[in-house]
């Protein structure tokens, strides 16, 4: 008789996979560590770990300015990990990836220098009522210090954008568009297509927040068109204080500097500077070579594995999730949108999260408790905050199970 | 007793609980026993605002001695912050100024004080100094 696949059995090897990050194999409380905290940060594979020590042990030099070998095959290594990442998310051009220190240092360049060129009273941007504050409060700076208004696009019950009105708030006044790809808290994946499509119409620049949206599917920049996009290292497999901010060079040949110092100029006289060429022209100072080297590390790792393998375990874990969390009684989903990935927000009955999160953290289960740095989203759903699990690819459906186990003893604990 | 007797007293209540759901179970017991704070005194301007939790505090002087109340939306927050009312509450303000409050520690909850819990605990006992000391200086002068 032939075999038939059990659509329940993934392609990932999850058990061998889980083998890569020591982190894993560790007891917190004296219990097995369930990391369900993954959207705040993911653990790092020995791959990654190993190339950044190997950079330090080996080849630690200043990049592009020495002229002795150690300098040489650290500045290779630096660049290697751009083009790594220009592959990674198809860019057209190397020089489109800037390395930044994580998603806010790549939104707060372009709201500053947006701002300081393109901004003026009259103007307006446009956010959304899901996003993180990273991609908020720049954007306040920037209205403030322009006399531009802020305009958010709001969400429905759902917490899934309400395009009706996004297409309203569209107008000749808006200079830029700036919305997450999937939100942090609810596992919102937004329609970013239709989203740029209807901004590039009037010929709007859309910046994507891709932090959590990058380590969960395949980006294709060219293809989806963006005209920035940012996300952070350590939210994909990588080290912490290195990320990436995408540019087109029209855009970002535009922008004037964000920061002045080394390797962002060409001459430097009293008079006047000539800035260096992109990407050069963003990167002012000694960058994070390690991290930028970690960081290819962790891409390379997640190609080897296959991201579309991933996306498929993933996607069967969180349908998993859902589907277990939905039993116990008194639970209640903050965001339930058709379209989803990585984070499950929820309450209990009328517990506080913090006290849920207390009780899971006992039993050895790392979610994530509080507003998640999303106050106005919280706002909108009237509560203090809520309890997130966020899943990745190393997760196994025993996890999801002690995390069930665990909420059921936890809530019998506070009742 | 004094504040370290009140300290020395939790510590071994707490000694006789072998694993962390009796501890847990005890403090969220103690956070819904206790009416903690007088309704009207749950205004924003006793509000230690927390990142995880709302903490209120409110604070008298009697017959030369300081007596807090307190609240909590969460339990286990306000299971504790009744453990630090107890500990200090109707003590002078010099002698709660100058205590070292170690029982947290010792009963193996210090990461409540950590300010990366902030869950307000550590706001709260941070005021309740300020208002000791507050009203020292303000004994000194009269």
């Amino acid at each position: 008789m032939e075999h038939i696949a059990n659509i329940e059995t993934a392609a990932l090897d999850v058990k061998q996979i889980r083998k890569d990050f020591p982190i894993l194999q560790e007891l917190v409380h004296g219990k097995p560590l369930v990391y369900l905290d993954n959207g705040a940060t993911t653990q790092k594979p020995l791959s990654v770990i190993e190339t950044e020590a190997r950079y330090y042990e080996e080849y630690n030099s200043n990049v592009h300015r020495g002229v002795h070998h150690l300098s040489q095959v650290a500045t290779n290594a630096y660049e290697k990990a751009r083009e790594i990442v220009a592959g990674f998310i198809n860019a057209a051009q190397t020089h489109e990836v800037i390395f930044t220190k994580g998603t806010t240092d790549g939104i707060n360049l372009v709201a500053n220098t947006m701002g300081r060129r393109f901004l003026k009273a009259g103007d307006s941007v446009i956010i959304s009522a899901m996003e993180h504050h990273s991609n908020i409060v720049p954007w306040q700076i920037a209205c403030e210090e322009s006399g531009a208004t802020l305009k958010v696009i709001p969400i429905n019950e759902r917490g899934e954008l309400r395009m009706d009105a996004y297409e309203e708030l569209l107008d000749d006044t808006v200079k830029i568009v700036a919305v997450t790809y999937v939100s942090n808290t609810m596992g919102t994946i937004n329609p970013v297509e239709d989203i740029i499509a209807l901004a590039h119409a009037r010929k709007i620049p859309v910046l994507l927040d891709a932090a959590q949206a990058i380590q969960h599917m395949s980006i294709d920049v060219q293809a989806l068109q963006p005209d920035f996009l940012v996300f952070s290292g350590h939210k994909i497999y990588g080290p912490t204080g290195i990320g990436v901010l995408y540019g087109t060079t029209e855009w970002l040949e535009k922008l004037p500097p964000y920061q002045g110092g080394g390797d962002m100029i060409k001459t430097v006289t009293f008079s006047k500077t000539t800035y260096n060429e992109l990407p050069y022209k963003f990167e002012a100072g000694t960058p994070n070579i390690a991290g930028a080297i970690g960081l290819g590390a962790a891409i390379q790792y997640l190609q080897q594995v296959g991201l579309d393998k991933i996306q498929q375990w993933e996607e069967q874990l969180l349908a998993y999730a859902l589907e277990q969390l939905r039993q116990i009684e008194g639970l209640r989903f903050i965001g339930n949108a058709a379209h989803r990935s990585g984070a499950i927000s929820f309450l209990v009955h009328d517990i506080h999260p913090f006290d849920l999160g207390e009780l899971l953290d006992q039993q050895g289960i790392a979610v994530r408790t509080g507003h998640h740095c999303c106050e106005p989203l919280m706002d909108e759903f009237k509560i203090p905050g809520t309890v997130r699990a966020s899943l990745t690819f190393y997760n196994t459906k025993e996890d999801i199970d002690k995390l069930v186990a665990g909420i059921k003893r936890a809530v019998s604990m506070l009742r | 007793m004094t504040i370290n007797e009140r300290q020395e007293e939790i510590k071994s209540d707490f000694e006789i609980m072998s694993n962390w759901e009796d501890k847990y179970e005890y403090i969220i017991q103690l956070g819904k026993d206790l009416p903690l704070i007088a309704e009207e005194y749950k205004v924003p301007e006793n509000l230690i605002k927390g990142c995880q939790s709302r903490v209120w505090l409110h604070t008298e002087l009697r017959d030369g001695k300081l007596y807090f109340t307190g609240d909590s939306d969460a339990v286990i927050t306000k299971g504790l912050i009744s453990l630090m009312i107890y500990v200090l509450s109707g003590h002078t303000p010099k002698d709660i100024a100058s205590s070292d409050i170690y029982f947290i520690d010792a009963i193996g909850l210090s990461s409540h004080l950590s300010p990366t819990r902030s869950n307000g605990l550590l706001s709260m006992l941070k005021q309740m100094k300020l208002y000791a000391v507050a009203y020292q200086a303000k004994n000194n002068q009269s």
